[in-house]
C-alpha cells in the first residue's frame, strides 16, 4: 500500500476538507449524476412529461399578455409586447429558480448531509445547472417568437450571454449564501418566496424601462437603486438582444419606449464583476456555517 | 507502522435551541430561562490507529460513538482538537445514502457510488460484481421505489462493501438484511481487512468487537474510558443488561 508508507503526520489530512468550490470541480462527475437525477426525476409520472416546462412558461406569458397587455392596454404603448415579455421573463425566471432552488438546496438533502463527507457546496452548483437546464424551453419559444416577428441578427445579440452570465452569477451567490442560512432558520426560503414574487415587477420586463425612468426621474438614487438589481441589467439586455430588432427604430425613436438604462453594458460588467465578488463572500461564510450543519439538520 | 487516523484532544459540543421562534424566545428570555444548552458529545478524546489495524468502538446508546465516527468520516468536524486521516475512507455508514425512489436501481448504484467517491471507472468496472453481490438479478433496471425494503439495503450494502479505500468504516447498527445476507457482509468485511485496510467498527456488541477487532476503544458520555484489548474491554463496559454475552439487542452477522 503506498499511500500508507508515507511516514506519520505529514500524510495525514483533514477528512472534512472545506475545500470549497474547488473540491467541487473535483467532483465533476458525481456533479453530473446529480444534475442528471434531478432533471429527470422532475416530470417523472407525469403523462406530459417534458411538455410541463413548455406549459409553465407558456401560461405565465398568457396570463401577462392578455391581462397586462389587452386588458390594461399596455401592449397599444410597447410594441410587440409578447417578445417584450418573454425576453424579460427567461431571465427573472432563470433567477428566481437559481435562487430559490440553491437556498433549498441543503436542506432538501439532509439526508446526505448528515450521513455523507461531501463538499456541500455541490448541492447549490447543482441546482444552478439544474435551474440553467430548465430555462431552455422558455429560450425556445423566446427565439421562435422573436423570428416570428421579425427579428433579425444585430451587434447586440452577445447580449444574451452577458444576460445569462450575470443571472446565473448573482443567482447563485445570493442562493448559496441564503442555503447556508436558512439551515440554521427556514424562515430564509420564505424570504426567497417574498423576493422572487416581487422580481417580476421590480424589473422592466412587463413595462417599458423608460415609463419607470420617467416617474423615478425626480429622485435619481431610487432609480440608482432600481438599477443596482442585476436582474434590471439582465431584462434590458436580453431585450436589446431579441425584441429591439423586431422593431421598426425610426418609428418608435421619439416616443423613448426603446430606451434602455444609459450605459447598459458599462453597468452590466461592473454588477458581474461585483457579483463574482460576491459569489466569493458566500463561500467564504459558507464555509463557516457548514461546520455544524450536519447537526442543524 | 504509519498512523491512518489520529485524533489530538477532540471535542464536539452540541447546542440543544429550547426556543425555535422569536415568541418563544422572548417567553423564555422574560422569564429568565436559558435560551440553549449545550453538552458535549465526546469530549477530549484522543487515539492514533495505524495502518492495518481493526478497532473496535464501543459504547452504550448516546456514549458518543456516532459522533467520533462522523468526524472521522468528515461528515462533522471537531470544536476543539484535530482530526487527522491519512488515506481514502469508504464503509458500511452510508448505506444507501442518495437512493431515489424514481431511479432505477442501475442509476441508483452509479450515483451512490460517486456520492461515496467511487469514479466513473471504478463504478464500471465493478458493476456486475456489486449487483450480483446484492442478489438484485433482473430487477437491477426497475425503479427502486418497487423494490421490497430488503432488496433497497442489500444494494446499497453492496455498493458500499465495494468502495476502494484505505479506512473502512462500519456502524454496525446498521447491519440488515437475513441471516446469509449478513453472514455474507462479514465475510466480506473480514476480506477488506485481510487486504490490509485499517478497519474502524462502531459497535454495542462486544462478542462482534472481539470476533473481528485487535484493539478495542470504549466511550462513556463523550470520554474515552478504555483503550486496550478487545476481551478487557467487554468486561470494562460492564452493564448489568449487556455483558459480555449480551443476546438480545446484539446483530449477529
Amino acid at each position: 500500500m503506498s499511500r500508507t508508507e508515507a511516514a506519520d503526520s505529514p500524510a495525514l489530512h483533514d477528512p472534512s476538507g472545506g475545500g470549497g468550490l474547488m473540491e467541487v470541480l473535483r467532483h465533476r462527475y458525481l456533479l453530473k449524476l446529480l444534475v442528471r437525477k434531478e432533471v429527470k426525476v422532475r416530470y417523472q409520472g407525469s403523462l406530459l412529461g417534458m411538455g410541463w416546462s413548455y406549459v409553465q412558461p407558456l401560461t405565465r406569458f398568457m396570463v401577462y399578455f392578455l391581462i397586462i397587455g389587452v386588458v390594461l392596454g399596455l401592449n397599444r404603448r410597447v410594441p410587440n409586447f409578447a417578445v417584450h415579455i418573454v425576453a424579460g421573463m427567461v431571465f427573472v425566471q432563470l433567477f428566481s429558480e437559481t435562487f430559490s432552488s440553491a437556498t433549498r438546496s441543503v436542506v432538501r438533502n439532509k439526508s446526505l448531509v448528515r450521513k455523507v463527507g461531501l463538499p456541500r457546496e455541490m448541492f447549490p452548483v447543482a441546482s444552478v445547472l439544474v435551474s440553467a437546464v430548465n430555462i431552455v424551453p422558455g429560450l425556445v419559444i423566446l427565439f421562435l417568437a422573436a423570428l416570428l416577428t421579425g427579428w433579425h441578427p444585430t451587434w447586440h445579440f452577445p447580449a444574451l450571454l452577458l444576460a445569462f452570465a450575470l443571472t446565473s452569477v448573482w443567482g447563485f451567490g445570493v442562493g448559496l449564501l441564503f442555503s447556508a442560512f436558512n439551515v440554521y432558520y427556514r424562515d430564509f426560503s420564505k424570504v426567497v418566496q417574498i423576493i422572487t414574487m416581487i422580481l417580476p415587477w421590480s424589473s422592466p420586463m412587463i413595462y417599458a424601462y423608460e415609463m419607470v425612468r420617467d416617474r423615478l426621474g425626480q429622485f435619481p438614487w431610487a432609480l440608482e437603486i432600481y438599477l443596482a438589481n442585476p436582474v434590471s441589467e439582465a431584462v434590458m439586455l436580453s431585450q436589446q438582444a431579441l425584441w429591439v430588432p423586431t422593431l421598426d427604430r425610426t418609428r418608435h425613436a421619439e416616443t423613448g419606449v426603446l430606451d434602455m438604462a444609459s450605459h447598459l453594458y458599462e453597468r452590466s460588467l461592473i454588477l458581474l464583476a461585483v457579483g463574482v465578488v460576491f459569489v466569493w463572500f458566500a463561500q467564504k461564510v459558507f464555509t463557516r456555517l457548514e461546520a455544524s450543519f450536519a447537526e442543524q439538520l | 507502522m504509519s498512523t491512518m487516523i489520529r485524533m489530538e484532544s477532540v471535542s464536539k459540543q452540541f447546542t440543544l435551541r429550547h426556543a425555535k421562534t422569536l415568541k418563544r424566545m422572548t417567553h423564555r428570555a422574560i422569564r429568565g430561562k436559558p435560551l440553549k444548552d449545550s453538552f458535549y458529545a465526546v469530549r477530549d478524546v484522543s487515539f492514533d490507529v495505524d495502518a492495518g489495524e481493526a478497532i473496535g468502538l464501543m459504547g452504550h446508546n448516546g456514549s458518543g460513538k456516532s459522533t467520533l465516527l462522523k468526524m472521522v468520516s468528515g461528515v462533522m468536524r471537531p470544536d476543539d482538537g484535530r482530526v487527522g486521516v491519512g488515506g481514502k475512507i469508504a464503509g458500511l455508514i452510508e448505506v444507501g445514502a442518495g437512493f431515489h425512489p424514481d431511479l432505477t436501481g442501475r442509476e441508483n448504484v452509479y450515483l451512490n457510488a460517486a456520492i461515496i467517491g467511487m469514479t466513473e471507472k471504478e463504478i464500471d468496472r465493478k458493476f456486475d460484481t456489486m449487483v450480483e453481490f446484492a442478489n438484485i438479478g433482473k430487477f437491477i433496471d426497475t425503479e427502486v421505489r418497487h423494490y421490497s425494503s430488503g432488496m433497497y439495503m442489500r444494494l446499497g450494502f453492496a455498493v458500499a462493501v465495494h468502495a476502494e479505500c484505505d479506512i473502512f468504516l462500519v456502524d454496525e447498527g446498521l447491519a440488515v438484511g437475513d441471516a446469509p445476507f449478513k453472514r455474507k457482509c462479514m465475510r466480506k468485511i473480514r476480506e477488506v481487512r485481510e487486504q490490509g485496510t485499517t478497519i474502524f467498527l462502531v459497535s454495542h456488541s462486544p462478542k462482534q468487537v472481539q470476533k473481528l477487532c485487535d484493539r478495542a476503544l470504549v466511550l462513556k458520555e463523550g470520554s474515552l474510558v478504555f483503550d486496550g484489548e478487545p476481551a478487557e474491554a467487554a468486561r470494562f463496559l460492564n452493564d448489568p443488561s449487556d455483558d459480555g454475552d449480551g443476546t438480545d439487542e446484539e446483530t449477529d452477522f
